[in-house]
Parts: structure tokens; C-alpha cells; sequence
């Protein structure tokens, strides 16, 4: 069973803009799916669609088998929602807001209780159930719109950038929760602009420029397709002389260089011939995410960056 | 009950009391003003000036206004009510919350309706308490009363729900009361008898929803009536009809909700 069929699906805003051209989109049940794609290139319109907050000039949605069009109600009691940009009444407590959202579920308090106490506790909110949301801070805000999104227990957890602007601590303890969530069986569609999230997360990658999906892989088979990547090694002592390698190189300054490898080589080539040079490595680290390299390249293809 | 029905019952009732203790919370600003200002009226229009009027068909002016202000009191809180809460939770996106569950429209649809109706009828009940330390009000017919109050209070929360669904700003949410509500009360007999009007305005007036509410509601109480009771009973009905209706489609269609 697919968790999402998305079939040509379109959207053009009242103002005439074409956010969506033509999108294609599968998601296994069970996955964990990363939707990447840079400002504006269409990702909350897309999930805006899938939880009925926008509505689609023309295609298909199904959840779980259910047309978006014919069993909304249905689909949508499959599916939480974490949107990108907060939607709390300000004067309202925590618990008030978790325990009305699976109210409009149809959840009962008895059941709702145990379970808001369970992921408040979960993300750390439990001791400011009390508190308006106009008194909590911006990460706590985002965990509590992860905690509502979690009330109906969906089998589809959708979250568009729910790391942004929380710290790195809390972002570690996120990665954790939500990687139990899905281990556990949750389906999750997750967008970032922190690629080394989505590199570490997602089993699946899709990404999304001006409205078209450009990429749609596994993780391991797209960053596999990165053929070249560069690596930036700090040196023990100066260099006395040039490296006389076949590896395209760049002097950093006396103690570090950057030198890109194909994946055509390995590293142990590599360290051969600095050994031979007898160049001393203390450390090595890739200059980008692996991800981002491919993302720029890919996404840079398509338009205004480059 | 099956599960569906059961689901629904639940959300209806979240929606309900999260709306019933909004106003209850702010009730400073929900119940009290309505309160000040009919007790103003009262004071102005059935003492001061009221005193030096004639008693029409029986009843001094005093009673003979309080049947119109009452009502008034239930159409404007009504209305406000849906329309101002409606609104805002549009304003700060809380309206999401409730547009990606389960629920069906109808729902959302339904708790607005009532807690805005059970705001109108609150107010309604105090005024007329109220009247009760000025004169002597008498309720001819019980039923009549009740039934016509409940519907117009229901009319009303519908027609606020609209307003905020459509609604772009907060001034926009005052275009009723201002351009629709306040014109039809003042035209609508709540001071006046319409038999004092030319007979081209009396035969307008009719139609105007707000006299029906308060003549039906002036029969009810004090047993007189400016025209036939049943014919405006008939015309809020459908009026009710058409705005469940209307309401209904917009929120189906999401119209002001989605982009
Ligand atoms: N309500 C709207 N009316 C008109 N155009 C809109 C509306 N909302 C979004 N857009 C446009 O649609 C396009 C896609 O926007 P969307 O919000 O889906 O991008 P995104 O991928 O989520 O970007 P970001 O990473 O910045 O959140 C953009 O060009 C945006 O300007
Ligand atoms: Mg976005």
C-alpha cells in the first residue's frame, strides 16, 4: 500500500503563478521521505494540498488509498500535519490546544489525556501545559505543533521544516524521536533546507524545483551518483614543495588543501601517494555535506543560482 | 450510536465549549457592553423620552420598545460572536487546526452556529431581566417567544459566520452591523409602529427580515402584531434555510479559507 500517490498534480494561485507544475509523487508506507527543494520551489504548496489547506488546480491525491477527492475525511484523519509557519491562537494553553485538536478528531478526552502527556513529556512541554502559547519560545512552539500533529496518531506524519530555528541539542533529540516514530511504523514526509537532516533521516529523496520534481531516489543511490567530491585535508607540517599527484588539488594555505576525488578512486589511492610524499595528514573532513554538493549541482542546473 | 456519529459528537462539543468558554472569558467584552447599552436605552427611550409619549395599542412606550431591544441584543450577539471568533481564528491560522481534521464542514459548520446562538440567547435573557426591573413585560405566548428568539439567534450566528468567513480584515467583519443590521433595526418597528410609515415603506418593511424577528417577538410577548406573524415566521425559516445552506457550500468549498 502506498502512504501517498500524488498523480499530475497542479497549482496555480489566484494571482496567476504556477507553483505547481506537474507533480509525481509515491511514498511507500513506512518510509521516511525527504521533500528538498530550495525557497519557493513549491514544498508547502505541496503539503498544503495533501492536508487540505490549499486547493489543487487539477490532479490526483490519494492517502492510503483514499482520493483526497471523493474520501476527504477519510484521508485525512491518516495524516498530522506540522506546518512551516505557526498557527496557534495565541491565548490558548497547551494542553487546551492538543486536547481540542483530537477533539476535532474525535478523540476522546479519556483517550487524549494519557496520550498529550505522553509526547508533552516526550518533547519536553509537559511542565508548561499550563502556559499560553504566547509564553512559549519559538522551539518549544515547534515541538508543541509536533505533539498536536501527533494527537490522532497518523500513519502519515507530514512536517515542513520542523527544525527550523530550534537548537542543536533539541534538533539531535528530534532526529531521535522521529526516527523511533518511524521505526515504529509512522510514515513521514519531512522538508529541510538542512540537508545534512535530510542526508541522515530519510530513506528516499525527492527534490523539487519550480514546481517539477527533478529527483526522486533512494538516498543512498543519490548521493551515490555524486561522481566527484572534495575533501579538505589539514597537513602536520607545510608543504616544502608541489604534491605531484593525478588529483586536481588547491592550496588552502601552508597547512591545508582541498583535493577532489572521482568515485572512480578511493582514499586509500590517495593516502598511498601522500605517504609516498611523505605528507602527514592530521585530519580530513568533505568540504560540504555530500548532499548539498549534489542539491546545488542539481537544483543550479535548473535555474537562477548558477 | 456508530462510531461516525460518535466522532462527530465530539468534535461538535469540542468546538462548542471552546467557543462557549471564549465568550464566557471575555465576558467583559461579550456580555457586559450589550447590558450597559439596552439599560441606556431603556433609560433614555422608555423613561425620559418614553414618558412623554402616548401608550400605543395599550402599552406604554417603555414596554412597548422592549420586545425590539431584546431581540436586538440577540441578532447583534450573535452575530458577533461567530463573526468576530471566526475571523480571528482565520487571522491566526488557528483555523487550521480544525480545516486538516477529520471532521466534516458540516460540523465546524453546526459548533459556530450554536455557541453563537447560545451568546445571543444569553444576552436576550438578560435584557429582558433587565426589563423586568423597569416594567411589567408579559409572555403571551411562551412558545412563540422561544421559537422565534432561538431562530433568529441561529439566522444571525449564520450570518456572522459568513461574514467572518469572507471577511479579508477586521473592519470587514462590521460591514453587517453597519450596512445591514443597524439600518434594518431602526427601519424595522423597533421604536415605532410601521402603521405610522407611508404605506410604500410599510409594504417594504414586510420584507424586512428584522421587523419580522421583532413583531413575531413583539406578538409572543405583549400579544400585538403589525402584520401576519406567520407569514414572518415562514420568511426567517427559509431565511434560516438559506443561510445554513450558503454557509455551508462556503466552507465546503473552503472560500476565505483556502488559497
Ligand atoms: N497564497 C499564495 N498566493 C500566490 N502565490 C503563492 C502563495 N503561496 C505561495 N505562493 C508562491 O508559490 C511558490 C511556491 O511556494 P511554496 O511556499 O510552496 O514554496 P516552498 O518550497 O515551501 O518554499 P520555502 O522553502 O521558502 O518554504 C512561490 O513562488 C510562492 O511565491
Ligand atoms: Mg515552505
Amino acid at each position: 500500500m502506498q502512504a501517498l500517490l500524488v498523480k499530475d498534480l497542479r497549482k496555480v494561485y489566484g494571482n496567476g503563478l504556477i507553483a505547481l507544475n506537474n507533480i509525481n509523487l509515491s511514498v511507500a508506507e513506512g518510509d521516511f521521505f525527504a521533500l528538498l527543494g530550495r525557497n519557493g520551489a513549491g514544498k508547502s504548496t505541496t503539503i498544503g494540498i495533501l492536508c487540505s489547506l490549499v486547493n489543487k488546480t487539477s490532479g490526483k491525491v490519494f492517502v492510503f488509498g483514499y482520493d483526497i477527492d471523493h474520501e476527504l475525511e477519510a484521508a485525512k484523519s491518516c495524516i498530522g500535519v506540522v506546518p512551516q509557519e505557526m498557527n496557534f491562537s495565541q491565548f490558548e494553553k497547551v494542553l487546551a490546544i492538543i486536547i481540542n485538536q483530537a477533539g476535532y478528531y474525535g478523540i476522546p478526552k479519556k483517550v487524549a489525556l494519557p496520550r498529550a502527556e505522553y509526547y508533552l513529556k516526550k518533547l519536553g512541554l509537559w511542565e508548561y501545559r499550563h502556559n499560553t502559547v504566547l509564553r512559549l519560545s519559538g522551539g518549544m512552539k515547534r515541538r508543541l505543533m509536533i505533539v498536536r500533529a501527533l494527537m490522532n496518531e497518523p500513519k502519515l506524519l507530514i512536517l515542513d521544516e520542523p527544525t527550523a530555528g530550534v537548537d542543536i541539542e533539541l534538533r539531535y533529540h528530534l532526529w531521535d524521536f522521529l526516527t523511533e516514530l518511524n521505526q515504529k511504523g509512522t510514515t513521514i514526509i519531512l522538508t529541510t533546507h538542512y540537508l545534512e537532516e535530510a542526508e541522515k533521516l530519510c530513506k528516499q529523496v525527492a527534490i523539487i524545483d519550480q514546481g517539477d520534481i527533478i529527483q526522486n531516489t533512494p538516498m543512498k543511490l543519490l548521493i551515490n551518483t555524486l561522481d566527484v567530491q572534495t575533501m579538505i585535508l589539514d597537513l602536520v607540517k607545510p608543504l616544502s614543495s608541489d604534491i605531484k599527484m593525478n588529483y586536481p588539488y588547491r592550496i588552502i594555505d601552508d597547512t591545508s588543501i582541498e583535493i577532489e576525488i572521482n568515485n572512480r578512486q578511493t582514499i586509500n589511492e590517495l593516502f598511498h601517494v601522500l605517504n609516498e610524499q611523505h605528507i602527514q595528514v592530521s585530519s580530513m573532513r568533505n568540504k560540504t555535506n555530500r548532499l548539498e554538493e549534489l542539491f546545488i549541482r542539481l537544483t543550479s542546473k535548473n535555474g537562477i543560482l548558477s | 450510536m456508530n462510531t461516525l456519529t460518535q466522532k462527530n459528537w465530539i468534535a461538535f462539543r469540542t468546538i462548542l465549549s471552546k467557543e462557549v468558554n471564549r465568550f464566557m472569558r471575555i465576558w467583559t467584552q461579550t456580555l457586559l457592553p450589550p447590558v450597559v447599552t439596552i439599560t441606556l436605552y431603556f433609560i433614555i427611550f422608555g423613561k425620559l423620552i418614553g414618558s412623554q409619549i402616548n401608550p400605543i395599542e395599550g402599552y406604554s412606550y417603555m414596554q412597548y420598545i422592549v420586545p425590539g431591544l431584546t431581540m436586538m441584543a440577540v441578532m447583534t450577539n450573535a452575530y458577533s460572536n461567530t463573526a468576530a471568533s471566526f475571523f480571528g481564528a482565520k487571522f491566526s491560522k488557528s483555523i487550521e487546526e480544525m480545516l486538516v481534521s477529520s471532521m466534516p464542514s458540516s460540523i465546524i459548520l453546526l459548533g459556530y452556529m450554536v455557541a453563537g446562538t447560545i451568546r445571543g440567547l444569553l444576552v436576550g435573557m438578560i435584557v429582558l431581566f433587565i426589563s423586568f426591573l423597569f416594567t411589567h413585560i408579559p409572555i403571551r405566548y411562551p412558545f412563540v417567544v422561544i421559537s422565534i428568539a432561538l431562530l433568529s439567534a441561529m439566522v444571525f450566528a449564520l450570518a456572522g459566520l459568513i461574514n467572518g468567513m469572507l471577511a479579508k480584515t477586521f473592519d470587514d467583519i462590521s460591514y453587517i452591523p453597519t450596512f445591514i443590521l443597524t439600518p434594518l433595526t431602526y427601519l424595522g418597528g423597533v421604536f415605532y409602529s410601521i402603521h405610522q410609515l407611508h404605506p410604500f415603506w410599510q409594504q417594504i418593511s414586510f420584507f424586512n427580515p428584522v421587523f419580522n424577528i421583532v413583531n413575531t417577538f413583539k406578538y409572543g410577548t405583549l400579544g400585538i402584531t403589525d402584520s401576519s406573524v406567520v407569514f414572518g415566521f415562514l420568511l426567517i425559516l427559509s431565511l434560516f434555510f438559506v443561510l445554513f445552506l450558503w454557509s455551508l457550500h462556503l466552507l465546503q468549498k473552503g472560500i476565505g479559507l483556502r488559497q
